[in-house]
């Protein structure tokens, strides 16, 4: 869009700055700011490409599963976060951006997703681990985003976070089942949670003064609570709930704080963040690859289906 | 025979073992032959997930895999019922040659076509087989195959679309579904040869020479639909409901099998 602004796009923005002033929602044909388009595209698409990336690592359990209860479950969520990822594509089509457009910038590696998805699974329990603290997470993140001001992507979340919080119960009682079965079973839920709690608690993004797109995401009612609140928010909820587990978070620092009203915790290491950021996690590159090569190896499926479409379409112009 | 509360619309492994039907031994046995068959099926189909052409069909193959194992679960839930075991202990602790699986269902997954190619032949198979075991005396293999019916019906109704689409759609897919269907065709017969475990159970098994003329009639209606051309390559010999496989399943199991068999006697 240029610099000129004509009378409509006046008219537009000062509806949309009712829009938001009245808590109402945006629809696609409203108008919007240029910004507010493209950190909706840019997050919406990112949240997507994360749902199809975190197939990768509990993928990795399906055929091992250790009961065929469990390989039914994880099979099922893994096919939930398949589905989670196509209606969020379709919520940032609205936004005018493709399909094929967002998902070639993911496995060129162009784009974002979270960086939790680039650590592996090398145990069962991790299966625990994911749902209960990577879900977990995911959930303190995305309740409030039910309200965001974008009315496909509030709807999109809103089915979303009944199946992710269906998640997170799953992997609580995986862990639950393994603290209470052999010693071997417990070290393995205890070494599990100690690899996944801080990268848990990083999802939430960097402390609030070194965030710098938050402030514009919450006037544009997109982001409701600051990156520390939900984070505080999350490790009030995890403290009982590990006590219930019979888990120890990897954390001395977590105490009560009866003045603050929370649990105080111990400051995280934002080092290995930017690290694995910046792709040096253990596993970037392969997740995107993955993804990449089973893209290029079903490109002749694709054609043929667009094919055989193209001439089903012809055939009944004909007739 | 206690199978009273066994209903069909609602039929888990969870309410067969609830219901507490024991299943006699022979059809224990009969029933651990058709469990397998689903579960080595979801085992390969769960292989696809996050590697599928597209997020269509990693949903789709999925949905696929998990119908199967629900197949595989009741199945086998029933089974053991006979010998005072679970699921469990039929899928993660027998050996390779105790499973019963024909060998068209631990054939590897090949390309997208194979795959295709395979679950065409297993879906046109499940179709007439459910619908034939719908009508057994036994009240909870019908009520494990009335609901298996419809969820089949389904599986046939994808893999004739992709057998359509790639039959008909490049000539580079064309020729990846035509050496598909080259690669499962001899597979087929053991599917009709006489199943060693169905012997004596007339009325409750079904006689799977019984369900080759509706099978023929099926695949080449839609082979021919897709431009394709019913192999000419000769059945394998089989038997695996006899314990006899190819080398695929070896490693199928090992992979299926190895936390189980790391921990006996945990719970999960």
């Amino acid at each position: 869009m240029a610099d000129g602004t004509s009378v409509d796009d006046e008219a537009g923005a000062a509806r949309f700055a009712q829009l938001l002033a009245d808590e109402q929602r945006v629809e696609p044909t409203d108008w919007m700011p240029e910004g507010y388009r493209k950190t909706l595209v840019r997050q919406i698409s990112q949240h997507a490409h994360s749902e199809i990336i975190g197939m990768q690592p509990e993928g990795n359990w399906i055929t091992r599963a250790p009961s065929l209860k469990r390989k039914a479950i994880l099979m099922a969520k893994v096919q939930d976060e398949a589905g989670h990822g196509l209606y969020l594509y379709s919520a940032a089509q609205t936004l005018g951006t493709d399909r094929d457009t967002m998902f070639e910038q993911l496995i060129t590696g162009k784009a974002k997703y979270s960086s939790i998805f680039n650590y592996t699974t090398p145990t069962w329990a991790d299966m625990g681990s994911i749902g209960w603290l990577v879900d977990g997470a995911a959930i303190c993140n995305q309740v409030p985003l039910c309200r965001a001001s974008y009315g496909p992507y509030a709807r999109a979340m809103v089915r979303i976070c009944k199946e992710e919080s269906f998640h997170q119960r799953q992997g609580f009682e995986i862990l639950l089942t393994l603290m209470r079965g052999t010693e071997e079973q417990r070290a393995m839920a205890q070494e599990s949670v100690n690899r996944w709690y801080a990268p848990a608690l990083m999802m939430f993004g960097p402390p609030d003064d070194d965030s710098p797109n938050s402030k514009q995401s919450m006037a544009w009612n997109i982001k409701r609570f600051s990156n520390d609140d939900l984070r505080q928010r999350f490790v009030d909820m995890l403290v009982p709930q590990a006590e219930i587990l019979g888990v120890t978070l990897p954390d001395p620092a977590i105490k009560w704080n009866e003045e603050r009203g929370h649990y105080d915790f111990g400051d995280l290491d934002w080092a290995e963040f930017h690290e694995v950021l910046a792709g040096r996690g253990p596993a970037n590159s392969i997740r995107v690859a993955r993804r990449r090569q089973a893209h290029e190896d079903g490109a002749w499926v694709r054609e043929a289906a667009r094919a055989y479409a193209d001439a089903r379409a012809d055939e009944r112009l004909a007739s | 025979m206690k199978t009273s509360h066994v209903k069909s619309t609602a039929i888990t492994p969870e309410s067969i073992e609830a219901a507490g039907a024991v299943a006699p031994l022979a059809v224990a046995e009969y029933a651990v032959g058709l469990g397998d068959d689903a579960l080595i099926l979801a085992q390969r189909l769960g292989e696809w997930i996050a590697n599928a052409p597209e997020l269509e069909e990693d949903v789709a193959l999925g949905n696929i895999g998990l119908d199967q194992l629900g197949h595989a679960r009741s199945l086998l839930t029933y089974a053991a019922s006979a010998w005072g075991k679970t699921e469990d202990d039929l899928a993660y602790f027998r050996t390779e040659p105790e499973f019963r699986n024909r060998q068209l269902f631990e054939l590897p997954n090949g390309d997208f076509a194979q795959t295709i190619a395979r679950q065409f032949i297993a879906s046109v198979y499940f179709v007439s087989l459910y619908r034939a075991l719908e009508g057994s005396a036994d009240p909870t293999l019908a009520a494990i195959a009335a609901k298996a019916v419809k969820e089949v019906d389904y599986h046939l109704d994808h893999s004739v679309q992709w057998l359509l689409r790639l039959g008909l759609g490049t000539e580079v897919s064309h020729e990846r579904m035509q050496r598909g269907l080259d690669a499962m065709w001899p597979f087929t017969g053991e599917l009709f040869s006489p199943d060693p475990l169905a012997v004596g159970l007339e009325g409750i098994a079904v006689d799977p020479e019984t369900l080759r003329e509706q099978f023929d009639a099926t695949t080449a209606r839609w082979i021919a639909e897709a431009g394709l051309t019913i192999p000419a390559a000769p059945s394998v010999r089989g038997g695996g409901r006899g314990g006899s496989h190819t080398e695929y399943l070896g490693p199928l199991l090992a992979e299926l099998q190895v936390l189980a068999r790391a921990h006996p006697g945990a719970t999960w």
